[in-house]
């Protein structure tokens, strides 16, 4: 009954994105508020509706209701409950339901919180939601529904994949689809402003926020991902450049991109008609990487062809969407205007060189993502683009990036003092150099770009600070005056400088981890010590363990610097035997400045033909500063977001003017 | 984030075996041993999703590994090695996909993109300038207003 009303809701949630997307859109054009204020109410009730249908789902799933047959393919009655609600988005149809679900709440946000937004723009932005919302449910029910009924039902389900049952992974989709979603935020206005042909720094305060939440949460996502691969998957990997994190990855570069020009556009009435095509292109990379990873297209173009009737509606619904979008932009760009003139060498001017680096990025991405499929379409051949291909192309569109990215800050609007600017950053100039040195001292081996890429990444955390440090006159002014100026800095600009400190450890956590790592791999037995990168490792002993849903073996490694004893680690090899899969479960010690990471694998023979174990030690340098750095990001999203002028929200359409007469500074 | 789906085939596809390298296969030589590290990098597991032999589970990625060892034993260069497979196997077996007419676009995209984006970046912001006349010179008489509430301004 619970799993019908969840069917029900469902369906009525497509009834009111019906609605949502016609009645408001209509009244604005026809400038009827009657109309228009249907908008408010039909967004709410989708949201509402779905939540029903979602919490009927996650409901089937805790009962352990095997007479659906979603829950029976991906859950299983000894399952630990967290992983039993976790399990309702770890597979393709509740994964959906899930996302229709956020864009639903984005909608039902803008409802409760757009009072202050012009009622044309109001509308048209719940209408083109609506549609958006349209496509999704209409996909959901008719090619994906996770309501299905199966008769006679299963005694017991399939279980979920055990390397699902992870809290790390367990996360990772719901922040990931609210950064996916929340770009549809930025989308929905770019369309209206285009129905409307009005762009203006309004406009711009309100995508702004959004897209900063889009961007945190897709920041977080990303990086729990990659710290699942890391500690999951065995051998101390983070990032494989595979097209599933390429096509996440995409609308994180464009969505950076979207960030930084949208500033443009709210403070210098510049950049407009770009910024409406990222704020379209990132929501549109949004959807690819929605669909890309479930629609089996990745694997080959024949693994896409097997499952048409789903590959065909993916299909239909990305042609209506990017096609439709920017066949509307073509139409009205031209006759948008642009304000804010300014010399090339300005704050805008390097914004612009953020974006024109950033969407080169993208694009190098999505070649090297999408090339082998257009090759295959093409002629049937087949090509791989890994690794190396991304390090030849991405890395060095990066490093000007970086480097530019510690002097862009100081930059003046509308034109600046370039010789000043790098003035101000000798500190910075000078830690780069230090660390720099210091890394050409330490680093024995690994390649040479490691060596000048440390520097650059503490220019850039230095360059960083140093621009903090200038706006609050820090060692210039007495510590009062500093104090004061600290305190009155806005929590936008705080933000900034947090998230560029926060890139810098990432890159560094990046260069480490790819320059200097170590691996050893050999055959222990009980008793047995080595010295590895520094530490004496001793094998314990082996132990069977008997887990919730799992048997595992696990291994007791004993770590020692100096004679004395830094951890214990346990890593295991687990067998869940409802799915009949092994997995491994690494065991990890971390300094915050490297990690110590142990695998266990099969048991092996020694070369003097002795039982053992295979045990992989990695020594991961700076690895924790990935997750840090990310941490650090998103944190200065956060603040950023706390800025009073995004938190009183009102959208006006200038800060009010100083009485005329008296010149307002440029800022 | 390792793909999941890449992992799964992988594991699904072949008997759950252990992980990639196997102390067994390691050659003595640490010289050599560091070649075919490197080497089996840039060679694709080709039963696996986007997945080089290195990492790769696959009983496939293993065959392939201890294959590679056995060329650079019998003295085998770099290139020599990488011939063989792709004799084997194609440029699909590749990493790093070989630079030719096929993959130009590919290769070369990037930089056009960027050259391109550049170009527009240039020409925009040349007509805007062209668009914009600049202000003429001040008059005497408006100068001199100017520079009275410039003293007005101090003066408070």
């Amino acid at each position: 009954m619970i799993v019908e009303i969840g069917h029900f809701a469902l369906v009525l949630a497509l009834v009111a994105a019906c609605v949502q997307g016609s009645v408001p859109l209509v009244g604005a054009q026809r400038n009827r508020a009657d109309w228009m204020a249907i908008g408010t109410p039909s967004a709410l009730l989708q949201f509402i509706f779905l939540a029903v249908s979602f919490a009927c789902l996650t409901y089937a799933y805790v009962v352990s209701d095997f007479s659906v047959v979603n829950v029976m393919a991906n859950s299983h009655s000894q399952k630990p409950l967290l992983y039993k609600v976790t399990g309702v988005w770890g597979n393709h149809e509740g994964s959906m339901l899930l996302w229709v679900l956020i864009l639903a709440l984005f909608g039902a946000l803008v409802a409760l919180f757009g009072g202050n937004l012009p009622a044309g723009l109001k509308a048209r932005v719940i209408s083109v939601q609506g549609w958006i919302g349209i496509a999704f449910l209409a996909f959901t029910l008719f090619t994906s529904n996770p309501f299905e009924r199966i008769f006679p039902p299963p005694l017991d389900g399939n279980d979920l994949n055990p390397l699902l049952q992870d809290p790390g992974l367990a996360f990772h989709p719901p922040m990931l689809y609210v950064g996916y979603v929340g770009f549809s935020m930025a989308f929905s206005f770019a369309v209206a402003a285009l129905i409307e042909g009005r762009i203006d720094a309004a406009w711009a305060r309100w995508v702004r926020p959004w897209t900063l939440v889009a961007w945190v949460f897709l920041t977080g996502g990303i990086a729990l991902g990659s710290w699942w691969a890391y500690y999951e998957l065995g051998w101390g990997g983070w990032w494989f450049w595979d097209p599933v994190e390429n096509v996440s990855f995409m609308p994180w570069l464009l969505g950076t991109a979207l960030l930084h020009s949208a500033i443009v556009v709210e403070k210098r009435e510049a950049l407009k008609i770009w910024t409406v095509l990222l704020a379209i292109l990132t929501f549109s990379l949004s959807l690819l990487g929605t669909f890309i990873v479930r629609s089996g297209l990745l694997t080959s173009v024949h693994a896409f062809a097997t499952d048409p009737e789903r590959g065909v509606f993916i299909l239909i619904i990305l042609l209506i969407t990017i096609g439709g979008s920017l066949a509307l932009f073509a139409i009205r760009a031209p006759q948008m205007r642009s304000g804010g003139i300014f010399a090339p060498i300005s704050r805008e001017g390097g914004l612009v060189l953020n974006n024109l680096l950033l969407a080169t990025a993208t694009a190098t991405v999505f070649l090297g993502t999408l090339y082998p499929l257009f090759v295959e379409a093409l002629d049937g051949s087949r090509l791989t683009v890994g690794p190396p291909f991304f390090d030849a192309t991405f890395v060095p569109i990066m490093l000007p990036l970086i480097a530019a990215c510690a002097v862009g800050p100081l930059l003046a609007w509308k034109r600046a003092d370039l010789a000043g600017a790098l003035g101000r950053l000798k500190f910075a100039a000078g830690a780069g150099i230090l660390v720099l040195l210091a890394t050409l001292m330490f680093a024995d081996d690994g390649p040479w770009l490691a060596i000048p890429a440390m520097g650059l990444a503490a220019w850039l955390f230095v360059g960083a600070a140093s621009e903090w440090a200038e706006r609050v006159k820090l060692f210039r002014a007495p510590f009062a005056e500093t104090r004061r100026r600290a305190a009155h800095l806005p929590r936008s600009a705080y933000g900034m400088t947090i998230a560029h400190m926060g890139l810098a450890i990432v890159m560094a956590g990046i260069i480490g981890a790819s320059a200097w790592k170590q691996e050893e791999i050999l055959v222990m037995q009980n008793g047995e010590s080595i010295v590895f990168a520094g530490y004496d490792v001793t094998f314990l002993e082996m132990r069977r363990i008997q887990g919730p849903n799992y048997v595992a073996e696990r291994a007791s490694i004993r770590v020692e610097q100096d004679g004395e004893q830094i951890a214990v680690l346990t890593p295991e090899k687990r067998f869940y035997p409802v799915q009949g899969m092994p997995t491994t479960e690494a065991a990890i010690h971390t300094t915050w400045l490297s990690d110590i990471y142990i695998a266990l694998g099969d048991e092996g023979e020694t070369n003097a033909g002795e039982a053992g174990w295979v045990v992989r030690l990695y020594y991961e340098p700076l690895v924790p500063w990935l997750w840090v750095g990310s941490l650090v990001m998103m944190i200065g999203g956060v603040v950023s977001l706390s800025d009073r002028r995004l938190r009183v929200g009102a959208p006006q359409p200038k800060p009010a003017k100083a009485p005329s007469g008296q010149a307002v500074p440029a800022e | 984030m390792r793909t999941l789906f890449a992992a799964l085939a992988c594991w699904l596809l072949v008997v759950p075996a252990a992980l990639a390298v196997q102390p067994d296969e390691i050659l003595a030589d640490p010289a050599l041993e560091e070649r075919a590290r490197d080497l089996s990098k840039e060679l694709r597991c080709v039963v696996c999703q986007n997945e080089a032999i290195d990492t790769s589970n696959a009983g496939m990625a293993r065959d392939m590994r201890v294959l590679l060892r056995e060329r650079l034993v019998a003295g085998d260069s770099d290139d020599d090695v990488r011939d063989f497979f792709v004799a084997r196997y194609g440029d699909y077996v590749l990493m790093n996909p070989p630079i030719k007419a096929s993959t130009y676009v590919l290769w070369f995209g990037p930089a056009v993109v960027l050259l391109l984006a550049a170009a527009f970046v240039w020409r925009a912001a040349r007509r805007r300038k062209a668009t914009v006349t600049p202000a003429a010179a001040l008059s005497s008489e408006e100068q001199a207003r100017l520079d009275r509430l410039l003293s007005d301004r101090d003066g408070t």
